[in-house]
């Protein structure tokens, strides 16, 4: 027994886990950790750029190439922003949904994804229910896939056109990113940040670029684990003293489809959440407002609020479809396509998962 | 019948303190003679295994897998999953009960065992505790163990009712069985698809938390004690928390007959795993904290731990590969444990080779009363495992005999090599 208990006291090395091989397709987009800091600037520099080019010119970039955009949760944002931009770029589109498919039969991701890929589909765009079904899509299909939202996940398009839009309004004229541009900059991000993709592809941008994430919400929205999702994040329970704090504030609606059995008191949440006119002015008189849609106004945020000077809410929208074209002419262009040595029929059970 | 003699090897039997070179022969489906090197009387007309450099050991038992016959042979069946533990090095396996139909009946309890299964090592079903597993009336467990099964469970689906485990236990112990608890309060992980944890948080899913299995573990200890004049035995099946196993631990020290087991993929895995949503690291319990782990491997080392088993989860290919809160829990482990202890346990961790068997072995044999099982006496079973300790290999799963090749361990180096399972006295398993 001695001998026993003085052997377990030595350090146990274990097994380490295994470094992911995601993504397999450099075009493809699933987390926004997928982009270096040099990658996120170039995105950005050419969100602008293509955004002021001839659309004449502009329709050639993805002349004729076809892109999928596989959505299984209703969206009208992300799903037109991303159609536009791709038609911008003079590609070929083709829409997808879970309610009027073959999916509504039973056919799995998988197969939905080799499905399109046999049809001609160059990229996917997804939009999926459950987390980790980008990586699902794409592991099986090898081709580029741009997470447009999965499950609770994430949803970096939004993340970057986020950062777009708190540069536009808090280092304006700045084209391009580096580690400390957004230096001495909080952004608060409250409500819903358990259920929220948006949160998590936000809370792991921004503090690449220099800004502070600062949390805020009830402990039932809000779990103490996500301080620890990565640096530069913390939390702040106190709705007014984090407005005191920050220059950009993000809202995020209430996710009560994903509440699963969770009791909320809508009318308590209000009471300590809810972004007013009068708090604002109060505390945060000059920050941005950012919400990524859709707004509930009268629960999240009020009216006023919503269509007042500091509302960047629409410009958000609009910001959507430059900084999805920029993704859709690296998803198909550039260095893009199937890394060597990786076969794209490989099947799960041989690639990254093994 | 044919017999067989066991030559040359070092003979290891923790049962009875065992550790020498010893030859073996085995003669009508038992152990006949134990002698020194060169030195069996009665060989005559034996078959001679040449176990020179090798380990000769009794036969693995692994007290939890799932074979999934009757009904989900797509998975597996137990001719497949009886061929894969005997290419493990195992003898024995207690079959769980979460089969189609569930397995609540003396009936299907005689079915799992007939011949017609061609069944390669022992079969000792587990059978239900409750009807259909539904957790609202008690299985006739007298009927049951007179049919073969060694305890009762609703593994997979705990028994949350107080009053039903307490019954359960009270009426198990009447007829000498085991109740064994997959214990997971699933009040608190409803939707939930791995550890709670940063790291669930993380990849945005829905997460088990600890307190889960240890509430359930802590009520049950407390039934257990009220009812300490019957003498029950609680077996906690898949113990993976921290809390859990100090509860156990307490327990012991109180002079309960409680008991526990580890998977191999909690001891060596933890949350980390779950890496992008493989799911070869979705199972049920949920692989746990760095802080959880460290803690089963100390439970191992210290003894508290009583078995290593498997949780031997087969799945078909295209069951897992879905998204990973909906693919299904479970891992195959038959083929890679011996290889992972040996490995990791005895190899990194310094635990003795008489130690790790033990635990593979002896003790699971002992904790449901396996008779003749899992010790090589004169007269026990003639269910021995001859193994190279020092042969280290890889593992491909596709290489497998089970069916089903879900596993987070291909690839992964496994020391000790099995040569010969033999069950029974018939071989089970020869490697190439």
């Amino acid at each position: 027994m001695n001998q026993a208990a003085s052997a377990s006291r030595r350090p146990l090395t274990t097994p380490p886990a295994p470094a992911p091989l995601f993504p397999y397709n450099s075009g493809s987009l699933l987390s926004v950790l997928d982009l270096t800091v040099d990658g996120v600037s170039h995105l950005l520099r050419r969100a602008a750029d293509l955004e002021n080019e001839d659309p004449i010119v502009r329709d050639h970039i993805l002349a004729k190439r076809r892109i999928a955009l596989l959505f299984y949760e209703s969206s009208t944002r992300t799903r037109t922003s991303f159609e536009l931009a791709s038609k911008a770029l003079g590609a070929d589109t083709t829409l997808v949904s879970s309610l009027s498919s073959s999916i509504e039969k039973g056919e799995s991701l998988k197969d939905t994804g080799l499905t399109l890929r046999a049809l001609g589909a160059e990229a996917i765009i997804l939009r999926h229910n459950a987390s980790g079904g980008a990586w699902l899509l794409e592991e099986a299909t090898r081709l580029p896939v741009i997470n447009a939202g999965d499950g609770m996940h994430e949803h970096p398009t939004q993340a970057l056109l986020d950062l777009r839009t708190i540069l536009q309004h808090l280092r304006p004229g700045v084209s391009g990113v580096g580690p400390e541009t957004l230096a001495g900059v909080t952004v608060m991000i409250v409500g819903d940040i358990l259920h929220s993709r948006v949160a998590r592809s936000n809370m792991l941008l921004l503090p690449r670029l220099g800004a502070r994430v600062l949390l805020c919400g009830p402990k039932e929205l809000l779990p103490e684990q996500a301080a620890r999702s990565g640096p530069g994040i913390e939390i702040e329970r106190d709705f007014e003293a984090a407005l005191a704090q920050s220059q950009a504030v993000m809202m995020l609606r209430i996710q009560a489809e994903r509440l699963a059995g969770m009791q909320l008191d809508l009318d308590e949440y209000k009471a300590s959440y809810q972004l007013t006119g009068q708090r604002l002015a109060e505390h945060a008189p000059t920050a941005v407002v950012l919400h990524p849609g859709p707004i509930i106004r009268g629960m999240e945020i009020t009216a006023g609020v919503a269509d007042g000077v500091q509302s960047a809410i629409l410009e958000q929208v609009t910001n959507g479809v430059a900084i999805r074209m920029a993704v859709m002419e690296r998803a198909l262009t550039a260095e893009s396509g199937t890394p060597a040595g990786r076969s794209s029929s490989a099947g799960l059970q041989n690639g990254g998962r093994a | 019948m044919t017999a067989l003699a066991i030559c040359g090897g070092r003979l290891i039997d923790p049962a009875a303190g065992v550790d020498a070179a010893k030859d073996v022969l085995l003669k009508d489906g038992r152990v006949a003679e134990i002698a020194g090197t060169g030195k069996l009387k009665h060989t005559d007309g034996a078959e001679v295994l040449d176990a020179t450099g090798l380990i000769v050991a009794p036969g693995l038992i692994d007290i939890h897998v799932h074979l999934r016959e009757p009904g989900q042979a797509y998975k597996e069946t137990i001719a497949t999953g009886t061929a894969a533990a005997a290419a493990g090095g195992f003898t024995s396996v207690a079959a769980m009960p979460n089969t189609t139909p569930v397995n609540d009946s003396p009936e299907i309890t005689r079915w799992m065992q007939a011949p017609e299964r061609g069944a390669e090592v022992r079969v000792f079903p587990i059978a239900a505790a409750t009807r259909g597993s539904k957790g609202e009336a008690l299985t006739d467990f007298a009927a049951l163990k007179s049919a073969g099964a060694v305890a009762v469970t609703d593994d997979g689906r705990p028994i949350l009712k107080d009053g039903m485990m307490r019954e359960a236990l009270a009426a198990a112990a009447r007829v000498g069985l085991t109740v064994i608890q997959h214990a997971e309060d699933t009040r608190m992980t409803q939707g939930a698809s791995m550890n709670l944890g940063p790291v669930s948080f993380k990849l945005g899913l829905r997460g088990m938390p600890a307190e889960a299995e240890r509430s359930i573990v802590e009520r049950d200890i407390r039934l257990v004690t009220e009812l300490r004049e019957a003498h029950p035995h609680l077996h906690v099946a898949h113990i993976s928390t921290a809390g859990a196993l100090a509860a156990v631990r307490q327990a012991r020290r109180n002079g309960l007959r409680v008991t526990c087991e580890v998977t191999p993929h909690h001891f060596l895995l933890s949350e980390e795993h779950v890496g992008l949503y493989n799911t070869h690291a979705k199972m049920n319990p949920p692989l746990r904290s760095a802080a959880d782990r460290e803690a089963l491997i100390e439970g191992i080392l210290d003894g508290v731990v009583d078995a290593i088993a498997t949780d031997h989860a087969p799945h078909a290919q295209h069951e897992k590969e879905i998204e990973f809160e909906l693919a299904p829990n479970g891992i195959i482990g038959l083929e890679t444990a011996l290889g992972l202890c040996l490995r990791w346990l005895h190899r990194e961790w310094r635990m003795p080779l008489g130690r790790v068997l033990n635990l593979l072995s002896a003790q699971p044999a002992a904790l449901l009363g396996l008779k003749g099982r899992g010790m090589l006496a004169v007269g026990s079973f003639a269910d021995v495992l001859v193994f190279d300790p020092k042969a280290e290999w890889t593992y491909r799963a596709t290489e497998g005999k089970s069916k089903a090749k879900n596993t987070p361990f291909d690839g992964w180096p496994m020391l000790g090599r099995v040569r010969w399972t033999v069950s029974e006295g018939k071989i089970a398993y020869a490697s190439a």
